[in-house]
Formats: C-alpha cells, structure tokens, sequence
C-alpha cells in the first residue's frame, strides 16, 4: 500500500475511533466512586503516555536498522518516532499534572512515572537538537542513532531507579491481577489506545515522508523543492515520480 | 582492543600529566562545588561553632547528593577536555589513520576520564567529610558505588563529546544530552553512597547492582557504537 494512502486510512480510523472514545468517555460512562469526573482522564492520559513511549522504541528500532543497512528511509522514520515522542511527552506530562492538581493536591510530584516521563522528554530534545546540527544527512543519521539508542537503553534503568526511589503513582493500572477498572471504563481506554496508535501511525507515516522530502529539497535545491511540492499537491506525473514511500 | 585501549589510555594520562588540566584545574573546580553548596544551602548544611545541628540536615543525605553532583560537574569538564585533546593539531584524523580498534579507543579515552574522575572523587570524598561532618561508615559500599558510577559517566560522556566534538555548540550540547541521560545514575550512585555514609535506612546494595548492570550496558554499548560515534569525527 502506497504510504499516503496508508497514512491516510489511519488518520480516518483513528478519527473515527476517537470520536466514539469522546462519546464513550464524556457521555456513555458514569463518574468514578473515589475520583469523581476526574476519572475520565484515564481516556485521554494512559494513551499519550502509551504513543510517547511507542514513540521512542520506534526511534529505538529504525536506529538498529539505519545501523545496520544505512538506508536513509529509516533515519526518517527514527526522525518521525523521536519527534512525536516529544510531543506526546510533553503532552503525558501536562494531561498528568492537570489530572494530579486535584486528585494529589499538586501539579507536580516526584513520582517515579512523572520523573521517568521528564527524563524521557528530556532526552527527546536532546536527541532532536543532534539531529539539528550541522552536517550532512549521514551525520546526521549517524548521530541521531547513537543518542537515540543511548536514550532507549536507558528507559529501563531510568524505570527502576526511580521506581524504587518513590511511588505515588496510580499503579498499574491494567497489569495488576485484582484490577482496579472494568466494564465499559476498560474497553473505553483501551479503545483510546488503538485510536491514539492509529493516529500515531499516521503522523509517524507523514512526518518521515515529510523527513524524506526536506532531505531531497536540501539535496536538489529550492527549486526542485518547489516543483515536487506544487507536483504532490496537484497529483501530476511528478509526483509519481516521487513516490512517498517511508 | 585492549592493546589499542592501553595505547590511547596511556596517551590521554601522558597529557595529563604534562598539562595538568586535572589537577591544577578540574579537581579545584569539583572542590569549590562542594564549598559553593554551602552558601548556597546555608543553614540546611552550615552550623557554625558552639551551633546545635536541630536545624541542619541529615550530613549523609546532604554530602552524597552534593558528592555526587560536584562530580558530575567536573566529569563535564574531564570529558570535553578528553574530546578537545583530539580536536587540537588534526589529532581526529590522526586518530581515524592510525588503524586502531574503534573499541579500543572509547575503552582507552573512557578509562583515562574514569581514572581523573576516581582522583577527583578521593578529594571530594575528604570534602565531604571536613566540610559537611560526614562520617564515612562502610567505604567498600563506597567504593563498589564508585566505580560503577564512575564508569557510567565516563563512558556516555566519552560518547557525546567525541560525538559532538567537532560543533562550535558542543559545551552546552553535552550537558543537555548528558544530565538526563545520568540522571538515575545519579540518583542510585546518592542512594547507595548515603547508605555509606552512615544512613542505616537505606540498603545500599541493590542501587550499586543498577549501577553494575548500567555501567556493562553503557560499556558494551560505546563498544558496539563508537565505530559510527569516530566515523563522524
């Protein structure tokens, strides 16, 4: 399947999917026993948290593959992973903390998730800022591999360190043998997560062809550029010539 | 490998000796973190003569913390200045010429920025003790904390710098991967070095196992990468 076709496809299900998820969460479900209409954070956070982490082991893996093979489509799809991960970091950590102020009292806490979830943002910056220093592609991928992989061996020992330093957090909440939600709340959040996977697919899919044609724009020059952006919008032969394959 | 680790190893501690960027420089400057705390933290860690310490803070809480962040510093400055050696008189691509073992150089580069930083960490510990009243309890939990740490920094630091060696942002980029990056490092190494210095409720021996498996996964990591981390050189 063409590339745009299947970003295409993802975004529409994963807006279908997330639109049921509103209905579900805001109207069909009912209000927690213990945390009241805060509980229908858990439909929005836990799949931010899920696509951020998601995020990083793509990265994680086009960087073995961009090793390994040298093949450039995976630098872009590294680029991509590494690029949504910190958005939905950021975004993990702010549904986290809006969620936090009323049901702990206080916007931040030094909870071992909240503070994996900081380092890991952190290390998605610094991973982004590699990939914006000078150099040409194959610096750049090769550096970009290097940090990225650094950053995802250290998601584990990030996880027990602080793990063991503190916990306040939630629990898991899905893993735990005598869990805490059921029914109509679990199918909600997990249908949250597929969503949310869904549209991660598709900005995943977008940005490394994105990344594929910043490359080949800075490779042919501004001309080039502007004639493969005016082919792609207007569905002309050039743009078959330039396939949006990742 | 390890005869080219023992060549570049030998190299880099050459250059220090003759230099003396170690000792004239970076272990003042680890030196004046741990005075520069003081004012800072005033009454949380400072009493003064004849002064009741109801008001300060637990002294291994506060001088591991300090202890290890002094070092994290001045491992900042060991590892640019490793970095920067090669950078100097077209070293890099003497390096890339020499036909040594990719390995072998992040094992050398990152040995000799572990024996400063032990150096170093021997001063601090002293600090420690006369400036903040630490008493040092169990100095083999101490040491079996160190060297793991210690390599820790000095393996990913070796990383970044030689990575970002050739970048007129290097100083403010190593930093920026480097802090989050040993940022549970940190906080294992402050755990278990507390439990060494006379914190009985903590046990110091699972945070040194972290640090053990942390530094074998970093070392074997640099190993595996620093062929690509020298190719951009």
């Amino acid at each position: 399947m063409n590339s745009q076709i299947a970003a295409r496809v993802c975004a529409v299900l994963g807006a279908v999917v997330l639109g049921v998820v509103v209905v579900l969460g805001l109207f069909v479900t009912g209000p927690d026993v213990v945390q009241g209409e805060y509980v229908r954070m858990i439909y929005l956070h836990p799949a931010i948290a899920w696509t951020a982490y998601s995020g990083v082991g793509v990265a994680a893996f086009a960087s073995i593959a961009w090793l390994r093979t040298r093949k450039m489509s995976w630098d872009h799809l590294a680029g991509a992973g590494i690029e949504i991960s910190a958005v939905f970091t950021f975004l993990a950590l702010v549904t986290g903390s809006i969620w936090g102020r009323p049901t702990w009292n206080s916007w931040w806490q030094w909870d071992p998730r909240i503070t994996s979830t900081t380092l890991l943002f952190f290390l998605s910056i610094g991973a982004l800022t590699v990939r914006r220093l000078d150099g040409t592609v194959e610096q750049r991928a090769r550096r970009s591999a290097v940090v990225v992989l650094l950053a995802a061996v250290n998601v584990p020992i990030v996880h027990f360190s602080v793990d063991w330093w503190r916990s306040l957090h939630q629990g898991r909440t899905l893993a735990r043998v005598d869990r805490t939600i059921a029914g109509l709340q679990l199918s909600t959040m997990l249908l949250s997560i597929v969503g949310f996977t869904l549209v991660f697919s598709a900005l995943l899919i977008l940005r490394a062809r994105t990344n594929r044609w910043e490359d080949e724009a800075a490779h042919g020059g501004l001309g080039e550029a502007v004639s493969i952006r005016r082919a792609e919008a207007t569905g002309s032969p050039a743009a078959a010539a330039h396939p949006g394959t990742v | 490998m390890l005869r080219d680790a023992l060549t570049v190893l030998s190299k880099d501690l050459r250059i220090e000796r003759r230099s003396k960027v170690t000792t004239t420089q970076i272990a003042p400057f680890g030196v004046m973190v741990l005075v520069l705390f003081a004012f800072g933290l005033d009454e949380l860690v400072v009493r003064g003569p004849g002064e009741s310490s109801a008001n300060t803070v637990s002294a291994a809480a506060v001088s591991a913390g300090l202890f290890w962040l002094a070092t994290l510093f001045a491992a900042l400055l060991a590892v640019q200045r490793s970095s920067a050696l090669e950078q100097a008189d077209g070293g890099r691509d003497g390096l890339r010429l020499s036909g040594m073992d990719p390995a072998g150089i992040f094992l050398g580069k990152s040995a000799a920025v572990f024996l400063q930083l032990v150096v170093l960490e021997v001063l601090l510990a002293i600090g420690v003790v006369l400036l903040f009243d630490a008493t040092l309890r169990n100095p083999l939990l101490l040491a079996a904390t160190a060297v793991p740490a210690t390599i820790v920094l000095a393996t990913t630091g070796t990383i970044y710098a030689t990575l970002t060696g050739g970048q007129r942002s290097r100083d403010t980029l190593v930093p920026l991967l480097e802090f989050p990056l040993v940022a549970p490092i940190l906080l294992a190494a402050s755990q278990a070095t507390r439990a060494a210095l006379d914190d009985r409720t903590i046990d110091g021996w699972p945070w040194v196992r972290l640090l053990v498996v942390a530094a074998l996964a970093f070392t074997a990591l640099g190993v595996l990468l620093f062929d690509a981390v020298l190719e951009d050189l």
